[in-house]
């Protein structure tokens, strides 16, 4: 087994090839904040073309073209990229590799993850699978440029797509490992006395999304592997037969399909949308019930709803694919299934809200964060249904209302949980809080400047803006009228990045000044605040934890304080 | 506080940790071959009447079928092994075990001969669709089946070493090794009929 | 470990290892013999996937030990089974409802 905590581990097994979850954990949250600063920067650049078309990037225009302006192929790669960096590199491995790794554990009273060598594979995994996304922009050839949704023939063909395939195959190598040990672990390591139905909400959040990843992304591995042969070996999974490229016959045997390639690659790409938005959900539910200091309405319901919403994200992918010339009774299946979906995710939604009926509410920087989920992640799932709806999604499917649709959900949705966790469990990582003034000036601006970039997003798309349009639109005359709100958007976009100042200020500084805290500075419930700030190395707690309580015991009439931690045993 | 649950069973689910986690593993796997028999489908449907039957006659069912009873047999072999540790028979693991690996060999080395066989009639991935996935799915399965071997390798002689520390241990990872090879003997058991026989 | 943990036990799930060889390889015959008969595609499609069905059934219940496993893998097996299912279902959808004009 590995070292005990008695003796002294080399800088190496410290700090680079640690099996310690916490490390592990770390490791992922600062490689995954590192990958959102990049993708975000991309997205500056994008926004820059998008507000002034006819300018130069300035000061580091040179890199993306003759007199600094932003080639229509740059803008492209640009985009595929920002996707991928935010979805693969960023969003997931901060809520699932970092805040599973390292909570997961600590709430269920295990000493570490079920599989401590396996846990440090698969972050180095990820790591050298980033390396390998990053390192097409400087490959001959350039970045991926087909959009990170990669559909052929454009894909097949296209440069900069190979180095993305490899980068890819790592990058769902490292969440399979990933998803076997949260899974594992969730079921073989619960401390005694924690039954299913004790679990916090985010656990349970954490172990469907594990089980969304285990089965959904190995068909994309094999679609990913397909498109790696017809870009290699000549195949032609993807491509039809007769394709005329720049005026030539393609040169291949034929007979294979685009279809193929969306089917399999959306069969992933669905439920991946729920592995971004249920870690955020579980800890908006979390810092809920510790700022209302009440317990969570309907816990039964949200663990039915989370285990419903995962199943049924497996079917109802083509509503991707509404404008392929599917026919009606296909179109209606996943019409049905894509509104029955919405119901748990309304329900998870209401539970949360309802939660506040009643409540004391301390209006702290992770509350602020986790209330502001609420409306957010409602519009965002609102403006869902208009796309899950096969007759309108003829008319909005690629346009900018979809963009503003599932940024809605991501960005003020999951991203703003997952700062709510961040301000939430520092004081767990660090020993210290972070200060609630920096947290302020990084929520409020943050809030206005999300809603000032995506809700125009809804008007260009109902004009009839198409997506992935390097100038914005400006060459269609349905866009004419809704085209100022480019600058204002990207205006926006830019303010939103220096909202985050304080927030970057925030953890360095607070890891040297901010106020010391033991055990347990939320006066909160779960298992890890039982353990110390930081916990111990490799084992946690000080003695395995007890459980004897459900998960969210606040507020119980007669009892002299406002919360029970679940190891509190029961008296008589 | 070592991790619990590694060698003794967890009471409730009557599991060791590897155990679990290796199903888990193998339930990825059903998706991955799934999804390339996904793809088998589509394209055969997507192909003329009739092409990817026609195509396939110029594989070597003889050969194939050869190749089903060696995986078969090493199959037996691993799950025999296995049976060895639990009866402290350890020389006899040492045997079975050996003989798995001599029977994954084989196999490949067929399969090589197979390969260079199309190669040498010019049929490649590129030809057609049919030996496009044909060539990917034997492709990935041959794989699968050296990833194996390495792991077998390493558990029947630089690392048996465990069976003197700890026994139960290190039979519980031949149990968990045998599992992961029996599931490649089981995609065999798919991939040969549809697309040799079909 | 999994069930059968004495000598007994094991010398009777040798005896079981052996029949299910013998088994499978009586079928890969049969499987290879049918595929000569002359049957239409839908027909032989469901022949060749049967044979390998009963073949895969019993690696996976008696080498693999699934027949006496905790309810909690056969649990896990039968959820990846369904999407596997729905994964196969795909082509299913591509080809036979298509949007047609008229």
């Amino acid at each position: 087994m590995d070292a005990h905590s008695h003796h002294e581990e080399s800088f190496i097994r410290k700090y680079i090839w640690s099996t310690d979850h916490k490390t592990i954990g770390l490791q992922y949250g600062i490689t995954a904040l590192v990958f959102l600063f990049v993708g975000f920067s991309l997205m500056m650049i994008m926004r820059w073309q998008l507000a002034y078309p006819e300018s130069s990037i300035p000061l580091i225009g040179s890199i993306f073209g003759e007199d600094g302006m932003l080639l229509p192929e740059i803008y492209n790669s640009l985009g595929a990229m920002h996707g991928t960096i935010m979805i693969f590199l960023g969003v997931v491995p901060l809520a699932v590799g970092a805040f599973g790794n390292y909570f997961v554990p600590l709430q269920i009273g295990a000493p570490d993850m079920a599989f401590p060598k396996l846990n440090a594979a698969s972050y180095w995994s990820y790591f050298v699978g980033g390396v390998i996304m990053m390192s097409s922009f400087f490959s001959a050839d350039g970045a991926a440029r087909s959009g990170w949704t990669s559909y052929p023939p454009l894909a097949d063909i296209e440069v900069g797509q190979t180095i993305w395939l490899i980068g890819m195959v790592f990058l769902i190598t490292s969440s399979l490992l990933g998803s076997i040990n949260i899974i594992t672990t969730i079921i073989q390591l619960r401390a005694p006395g924690l039954t299913w139905m004790r679990m916090p909400f985010f656990v349970w959040a954490q172990f469907v999304t594990s089980f969304l990843l285990v089965l959904a992304f190995p068909p994309l591995e094999a679609a990913a592997v397909l498109q790696l042969m017809d870009r290699v070996a000549g195949t032609s999974f993807f491509l039809p037969s007769g394709l005329v490229v720049s005026g030539e016959l393609l040169d291949v045997s034929g007979g294979g399909s685009p279809l193929l390639w969306q089917h399999l690659f959306w069969f992933l790409a669905h439920p991946e949308v729920y592995v971004l938005i249920l870690p955020a959900m579980g800890i908006v539910a979390e810092v809920i019930a510790n700022n209302t200091r009440k317990p969570l309405w309907g816990y039964n319901s949200l663990v039915f709803a989370a285990v419903f919403l995962g199943f049924m994200s497996f079917i109802v992918w083509a509503h991707h694919m509404f404008l392929t010339g599917m026919g009606t009774a296909m179109s209606a299946f996943f019409q049905i299934t894509t509104m029955i979906i919405s119901i748990p995710s309304v329900i998870i939604l209401s539970a949360l809200f309802i939660s506040l009926w009643g409540a004391s509410i301390r209006f702290n920087t992770p509350m602020l964060f986790a209330l502001s989920f609420l409306p957010m992640f409602g519009i965002g799932g609102l403006t869902g249904l208009p796309l899950g709806i096969a007759a309108s999604d003829i008319f909005l499917h690629d346009t900018y209302y979809v963009i503003g649709h599932f940024h809605y959900v991501v960005a003020p949705g999951t991203i703003f949980g997952l700062f709510a966790g961040i301000y939430y469990w520092y004081p767990k990582i660090t020993g210290r809080k972070m200060s609630e003034l920096l947290g302020k000036l990084h929520f409020w601006p943050s809030l206005i400047f999300m809603n000032g970039i995506f809700m125009p997003m809804f008007i260009q798309g109902l004009a009839g803006v198409s997506r992935r349009l390097w100038d914005g639109g400006l060459e269609y005359a349905h866009a004419s009228g809704v085209l100022h709100w480019n600058e204002f958007m990207s205006i926006s976009a830019w303010l939103l990045g220096l909202a985050q100042l304080p927030f970057i200020v925030n953890v360095f500084y607070s890891l040297k000044r901010g106020e010391k805290v033991d055990k347990n500075p939320w006066d909160a419930t779960t298992l890890e605040w039982t353990a110390p700030s930081p916990p111990l190395p490799h084992v946690n707690f000080e003695k395995i934890p007890e459980v004897h309580r459900v998960a969210y015991e606040y507020s119980v009439p007669g009892r002299k304080r406002d919360f029970t931690p679940q190891t509190e045993p029961k008296k008589g | 506080m070592d991790i619990p649950y590694t060698v003794e069973e967890r009471p409730d689910t009557g599991l060791f940790n590897a155990k679990l986690g290796v199903w888990l593993f193998l339930a990825s796997e059903v998706m991955l071959f799934g999804g390339l028999f996904s793809a088998y489908v589509f394209l055969r449907f997507g192909a003329p009447e009739g092409a990817f039957h026609e195509w396939g006659k110029e594989l070597n069912i003889p050969l194939a079928t050869l190749n089903t009873m060696i995986l078969i047999s090493s199959s037996v072999t691993m799950v025999m092994s296995w049976a060895s540790l639990k009866l402290n028979q350890f020389k006899k693991y040492k045997l079975y075990m050996g003989l798995t690996l001599l029977c994954a060999l084989a196999f490949l080395v067929i399969k090589y001969l197979e390969y260079t066989a199309k190669f040498s009639h010019h049929i490649y991935p590129s030809t057609n669709t049919f030996y496009a996935i044909y060539f990917t799915l034997t492709g990935l399965h041959g794989l699968h089946i050296i990833g194996g071997m390495i792991v077998l390798f390493y558990f029947w002689i630089p690392g048996n070493k465990m069976w003197d520390s700890k026994p139960e241990q290190f039979t519980n990872r031949i149990e968990i090794a045998g599992l992961y090879w029996h599931f490649v003997d089981l995609v065999w058991i798919f991939l040969f009929p549809i697309l040799y026989l079909l | 470990m999994s069930s059968g943990n004495d000598t007994a036990d094991i010398q009777s799930h040798i005896k079981v290892y052996i029949t299910v060889f013998a088994a499978l390889a009586a079928l890969t015959i049969v499987t290879v013999a049918a595929s000569y008969l002359d049957l239409s595609t839908g027909e032989a499609v469901f022949l060749a996937l049967a044979i390998a069905s009963i073949k895969g059934s019993l690696v996976a219940s008696y080498f693999m030990h699934l027949i006496s496993e905790r309810a909690l893998i056969t649990w896990i097996l039968m959820l990846t089974a369904g999407f596997f299912f729905v994964l196969m279902f795909i082509p299913m959808i591509s080809f036979i409802d298509q949007a047609r004009t008229g």
